[in-house]
């Protein structure tokens, strides 16, 4: 029993191994949302398309729904969005996009030019449904169901992997 | 996977602080107006965390995510909402890792009386094994050979 006491510093270390080489795993942007499992908060917003017509939560109760954040001025969400306009054309879920601090002329140029997968775009000039939905990194998806609330965030780009692993039977178990 | 979360990662905020440059340009007038409100609108905002430049209180960082919770804060003290009031408002939002001081809870515990755990645990330990080493006989300790022989410590010493 004495003669294995040398080896308790090696053990220690190895613990505070595991646990530092563990939290270098962790990927600090993905901070958990306290939104999951809360009603999405309620809005009422001008359409991107057209000034006049306005999308409230209340228009969207009933069914499930996915909102996907964007911008033009955004980068990333030049990466997902082929994917974006993919699964609208699915027709699986219908997809509203949030415009998120953005002009409407440089929004419309940028649907024109890389098509537009969603049902309808909310015009979120100063951001402040973003801060209501806990926005703070675009691209950012929310998929939401038919009581209005929000069942599922996704921070950053939607990866295919992601797509079908998580959003996918998420919206298939919704809709059952 | 790994090299677009990684792109991403750099862009974004690259995009946000570069945006924040042209917003800054229009925030700074509201200050002068009412030093004593931008000053609690400030004392708030160095409580919470900005989200994209994690690091920094929403007070120090000039991303553009910043600018606007300042803004939101400083709306809300307007309308003559609390302290605590607009602390409930961002974390119903952003969690209470928007939070630099974490709230005391079941799931904090570890991290607010851990350290404090660990030092007694450990002044415990020491304390206990000093006594043991205290009550031990002499002979159970190596003989100090590096040291010079003390003269008048040499008769209470077993001849060899």
């Amino acid at each position: 029993m004495k003669s294995l006491k040398f080896l308790i510093p090696l053990a220690l270390f190895a613990v505070l191994a595991l646990f530092l080489g563990a939290g270098l795993n962790l990927n600090p942007r993905e901070v958990p949302s306290p939104l999951i499992g809360k009603p999405a908060p309620e809005f009422k917003l001008p359409q991107l398309h057209d000034a006049s017509a306005t999308v409230s939560r209340q228009d969207l109760m009933g069914q499930v729904w996915i909102l996907n954040v964007w911008a033009s001025w955004c980068v990333a969400c030049r990466e997902e969005h082929p994917l974006m306009v993919e699964y609208a054309r699915r027709k699986t879920v219908p997809i509203y996009g949030l415009n998120y601090k953005d002009t409407r002329e440089a929004g419309l140029q940028w649907l024109a030019r890389l098509g537009n997968p969603y049902v309808a775009s909310l015009f979120d000039f100063d951001g402040k449904l973003g801060i209501d939905f806990g926005v703070y990194g675009v691209p950012e998806t929310f998929v939401i169901d038919r009581q209005g609330v929000i069942r599922y965030k996704h921070i950053g780009p939607v990866t295919p992997e992601v797509l079908r692993e998580k959003i996918e039977p998420l919206v298939k178990s919704l809709q059952s | 996977m790994i090299k677009l979360l990684s792109s991403w990662r750099l862009l974004l905020p690259l995009a946000l602080c570069l945006a924040a440059l042209g917003a800054h340009a229009g925030e700074a007038a509201p200050a002068v107006q009412d030093p004593a409100l931008e000053k609690r609108v400030m004392a708030i905002a160095a409580e919470l965390r900005c989200l994209v430049c994690q690091n920094q209180t929403i007070a120090d960082s000039n991303a553009e995510l910043a600018v606007d919770l300042r803004n939101q804060v400083r709306e809300m003290l307007r309308k003559g909402q609390s302290q605590e009031d607009i602390v409930a408002y961002m974390t119903a939002r952003y969690g209470d890792f928007v939070l630099y001081r974490p709230p005391l809870k079941q799931s904090t515990a570890l991290l607010w009386f851990g350290p404090a755990a660990l030092l007694i645990g450990a002044i415990v330990v020491l304390i206990v094994s000093l006594r043991r080493r205290a009550r031990l006989p002499d002979d159970q300790f190596e003989p100090d050979s590096e040291l010079p022989e003390d003269p008048a410590a040499a008769p209470a010493r077993p001849a060899p």
